[in-house]
């Protein structure tokens, strides 16, 4: 297995400052066995395939992708919740994937997830002061009545009433559970918040309510996020910067406003021209790029380039030579061999006014 | 693709005289769920009409009663605990709830069809596909196995499956997602019906997905002239499909206007804040979302006055007391509130 690349090769950070969380050459596999006795491996499942990027500090970066393209593994991976198959994962410096036991628990002060399901993250059978005040007790934070404080101050912080602390998950409503996982994963003041579709469950007018309470608590509490989402226009809104993944690669990465402007990889192009628009005047204007196929399979993911079977610009070369993930603008970085020629040929997609 | 199978029935020289009529009307349509909590009032008196060939989407968050008003149309509402507790729905001028369980299984599938969200679990996992989309020619229109497999092929093709005819063999989960729902939509359009409800079609679905499906819709609808009832939550899939739109909040229908004047002119408040409160890629970023407060009401114990009061800005003493009716504001657009929100300031969701 490829030992992560030189730093040189890999979006590093612009400034000197180091980042928050620098992942370098991430891989995560699962085995696919055959057997019931005995288990034969008869193959991988590459589910995040040498992947590499960086937050920094106090910085919104959103993971983007479709079902099944890595996202949400790529999460799990950082926090260790699986253990990477190969790469390194830098916090503050600390490589999280030799770390183990006690030295881990501890680490995990720093980071902190919010889940997709405030229906399943949430234990039935705990008032909501007791899971709040759960990663209190773990990690020997706080004890008898400041421990009840610290539960009141953090439920005040997501906006809930104090006095919900008695009650039962049951009794409140998708977005109010949302809030009170996000109070959870606040309660051991973490630097890094990995948000895995934290609105995608939930209603059209609850969800601006939450973005906006994640948006207040980065500003108040310095906070990091890493945003995982398929939903562009909610990604757009929340992230500094925006990393395009497809079958465990990233294909893009660049800032917000670059990727929704002038989108390089043919993918996010044909993704972005997908999203409808809340508008019939826009939409019956706007070009579509309508892909055929569905996503490859992460288990026996095309050669070369994943993205070449449904690439309306594909050449021979993009099945002979996987194109690396390069910096082709300062900041803006593509995995594509003819990405220039695409933006000559095509023009500008992304473009809010793109017309026939 | 062959043409036989698409020439005009018999009762198309009587609607094309009938022009001016809706092929659908619903009237004052209500159900309720009768639960050990109490009564829940899952669609409190809707009414709406569907032309021939026209795309009406409706839409609405979780709970409004926009799936519950399409499956109660159907005579899907399983009873009990659900109760069809009033109203009419006209369709080629018979009412349907008042249609015996034989007449209206006639009617399903053939006249009137409907595709939903979950393609995994709307198809048979132990019979091929073709065996299901013939099943319901079988069925409806009296073809044998032979002739009903060769139709299913057609139809497969039609829809864009590639290879149809050796895929016509394979089981459901042998296709993913999107070629699953285009099975759904192969099996629905079998019969031709008048009507096809999609119920959140493309909810399960990746947004690359989700264009081919949508795209798919509205290539069917133009080419077999089919009326489409398009419920979601999503407003950017109803504003690229559908010619009218329905707005629903807590089992009413609270806005209705063709779908360009909805959008560019909403003249409910919940409307306005539906709009305002996603973020738009053709909008510069970094404004602050503008969430609707609250929760929606119990649908248990719905307040006496407007159900969207408790969580209105433009709310009146009036709200609180007395329901509005659904009013025509304009020419095509109804709205049921007191207050007119455009005098209130509130011009547009651009605002």
């Amino acid at each position: 297995m490829a030992t992560a690349p030189d730093s040189a090769a890999a979006p590093a950070p612009a400034n000197g400052h180091a980042p928050l969380l620098d992942v370098r050459g991430l891989k995560m596999y699962f085995p696919i066995t055959q057997g019931i006795l005995i288990q034969r491996r008869t193959g991988w499942v590459r589910a995040v395939d040498d992947i590499t990027f960086h937050i920094n500090r106090g910085e919104t970066l959103g993971l983007v992708g479709e079902s099944g393209c890595g996202k949400s593994t790529t999460g799990r991976a950082i926090l260790q919740l699986y253990r990477p198959t190969a790469g390194a994962v830098l916090l503050e410096g600390q490589d999280l994937t030799r770390v183990g036991g006690g030295e881990l628990r501890r680490t995990r002060r720093k980071m902190q997830m919010i889940f997709q399901d405030p229906y399943a993250s949430l234990n039935p059978r705990m008032t909501v002061g007791s899971i709040i005040a759960e990663p209190l007790e773990i990690h020997g934070l706080a004890r008898g009545k400041a421990k009840q404080e610290r539960v009141t101050e953090l439920l005040r912080l997501v906006n809930l009433n104090p006095y919900f602390a008695n009650r039962y998950p049951h009794e409140f409503s998708g977005g109010q559970r949302q809030r009170i996982g996000i109070a959870r994963a606040l309660a051991v003041e973490p630097q890094l918040i990995i948000c895995d579709e934290p609105i995608s469950a939930l209603d059209v007018s609850i969800q601006a309510q939450i973005i906006n309470l994640l948006e207040e608590l980065q500003a108040d509490l310095g906070l990091t996020y890493l945003f995982i989402a398929h939903d562009l226009s909610v990604v757009r809104h929340i992230s500094d910067r925006v990393a395009v993944m497809y079958v465990g690669k990233i294909v893009e990465l660049t800032d917000s406003n670059s990727l929704y402007e002038q989108p390089l990889h043919p993918y996010t192009r044909a993704l972005l021209s997908a999203v409808p628009v809340p508008d019939p005047a826009v939409e019956r204007k706007r070009r579509r790029i309508i892909l055929t196929g569905d996503p490859a399979s992460p288990v026996n993911p095309p050669v070369a380039c994943r993205f070449h079977p449904r690439c309306p610009f594909a050449q021979d070369l993009c099945h002979e030579v996987e194109p690396p993930l390069a910096e082709v603008r300062p900041g803006h970085w593509v995995a594509c061999h003819f990405w220039k020629e695409i933006e000559e040929r095509a023009g500008p997609i992304g473009a809010p006014d793109a017309v026939e | 693709m062959s043409d036989r199978y698409w020439q005009p029935r018999p009762q198309e020289a009587a609607t094309a005289v009938r022009a001016a009529e809706p092929l659908l009307q619903v009237r004052d349509l209500r159900t309720e769920f009768r639960t050990q909590d109490g009564v829940v009032h899952a669609v409190n008196g809707i009414s709406y009409s569907l032309r021939e060939g026209e795309a009406l989407g409706i839409v609405g968050e979780s709970g409004c009663g926009k799936s519950v008003s399409a499956l109660t149309l159907m005579r899907l509402i399983p009873t009990p605990p659900g109760h069809i507790a009033g109203g009419e729905v006209l369709f080629q001028g018979r009412d349907l709830l008042k249609l015996k369980e034989d007449e209206i299984r006639h009617v399903r599938g053939n006249d009137i069809a409907m595709i939903f969200q979950d393609p995994m679990t709307s198809l048979n996992p132990v019979l091929t596909i073709g065996r299901q989309i013939g099943e319901a020619l079988e069925l409806h229109k009296g073809l044998d196995r032979k002739a009903a497999r060769q139709r299913a092929i057609e139809l497969l093709e039609m829809v864009g499956i590639p290879s149809a005819r050796s895929r016509v063999d394979d089981y459901p989960h042998q296709f993913s997602g999107g070629m699953r729902q285009r099975v759904m939509i192969a099996m629905a359009i079998s019969c031709e019906p008048r009507v096809l409800i999609a119920d959140e079609p493309t909810t399960a679905l990746d947004v690359t997905i989700q264009a081919q499906i949508l795209e798919l819709i509205k290539r069917l609808q133009t080419d077999l002239g089919m009326a489409v009832i398009l419920i979601t939550h999503d407003l950017g899939v109803v504003a690229g499909v559908c010619d009218r739109i329905a707005v629903m909040y807590a089992g009413y229908i609270v806005e209705e206007a063709p779908a360009e004047e909805l959008f560019a002119d909403p003249r409910h408040p919940y409307t306005l804040g539906l709009l305002r409160s996603v973020p738009r890629m053709d909008q510069p970023r970094g404004e602050r979302l503008v969430p609707i407060e609250g929760l929606p009401p119990d649908l248990i114990n719905l307040p006496a006055g407007c159900p969207f009061a408790p969580r209105c800005s433009y709310a009146v003493d009036r709200s609180e007391t007395e329901n509005p009716k659904l009013e025509p504001v304009g020419p095509n657009h109804r709205v049921a509130c007191w207050v007119d929100v455009r005098a209130e300031g509130g011009d547009g969701h651009r605002a």
